[in-house]
């Protein structure tokens, strides 16, 4: 009877455990869809592209938000625009010299101004972002999503869940050393950055 | 020559501005692709695809005024012919 108790008792604190353990999300998108948009809109250029070349894997607990950590990368190859030569430029040395530098990463180290309403926590994310090797500490507004159990219907033969982080942040092009030379009135200063990133947590 | 030469010339400048409107008169620089989006049911995302085609820019138009105008300039080399008038 001790013993049948006893192991009773070991199972509930297992599984409690495991019910409130943080999930691990990969964000390898296996559908392509993942991207990260820049645009430069200045007086007499908008320049618009993206980069869909997301890995990365944040830790998240539903039951404890706050706590989420993790890192996002994005391949400096995936850079695209529209204009070939433009693309050309845009990898080159003199701008996101993506030979030398094959990631842009985000890695966050805390979340500030945490609100969660049902499945929908938003709040600051504090972390380093590192462009062209330069690394600086910013603090960019996030929503997090957090779908459970909807891992199957995005990935067939899957269960597991889903969490979508969406960001929208702007930084200086000076201070990452991309051309800091180039007119403003034809490339802006500021580049607006957009995150739509969904990973998945495998069960 | 003067003359082919200054019909080439309308002929690109017209070519390149017919070929500009009839590809969506792009007002930016020339792309040789489109960013195409497809939303994605279950996460709500945007996702952003390339899809190759050509969209001749303000540079295209550029391209060709420049040509034109090589060409028109070069017409002015050449004389007059010279009509045979025995008198």
């Amino acid at each position: 009877m001790k013993s049948k108790f006893i192991t009773l008792f070991a199972s509930t604190i297992i599984t409690g455990a495991a019910l409130a353990a943080p999930l691990t999300f990969d964000f390898k998108d296996p559908k392509g869809v993942n991207n990260a948009v820049f645009k430069l809109d200045a007086p007499l250029e908008a320049i618009n592209g993206s980069g869909n070349g997301i890995t990365g894997t944040v830790t998240f607990d539903p039951a404890n938000p706050a706590a989420t950590k993790g890192k996002i990368i994005l391949a400096a190859e995936s850079l695209t625009v529209p204009n070939p030569m433009m693309k050309g430029h845009l990898h080159s040395p003199m701008w996101m010299d993506v030979a030398a530098n094959k990631e842009i990463t985000f890695d966050a180290k805390e979340l500030k101004n945490v609100k969660t309403v049902g499945d929908k926590t938003t709040a600051d994310a504090v972390g380093t972002l590192t462009i062209k090797g330069i690394a600086k500490e910013v603090t960019t507004p996030v929503s997090l999503t957090y779908l459970k159990g909807k891992l199957g219907q995005r990935v067939p033969n899957m269960n597991g869940d889903l969490l979508v982080i969406r960001a929208n942040f702007a930084i200086k092009r000076s201070d990452y050393g991309i051309n800091p030379k180039a007119p403003e009135e034809k490339v802006s200063d500021t580049i607006d950055l957009t995150l739509s990133i969904a990973g998945a947590a495998t069960k | 020559m003067k003359t082919p030469l200054r019909l080439l010339a309308v002929l690109i400048l017209v070519g390149a501005l017919i070929t500009w409107a009839a590809t969506g008169a792009n007002r930016g620089w020339t792309k040789t692709s489109e960013p195409v989006k497809t939303m994605d049911d279950v996460t709500g995302i945007e996702g952003i695809t390339y899809q190759k085609r050509f969209a001749p820019g303000l540079d295209f138009l550029g391209a060709g005024l420049l040509v034109a105008s090589v060409l028109t300039g070069v017409s002015f080399l050449f004389r007059k012919n010279q009509t045979n008038n025995p008198s």
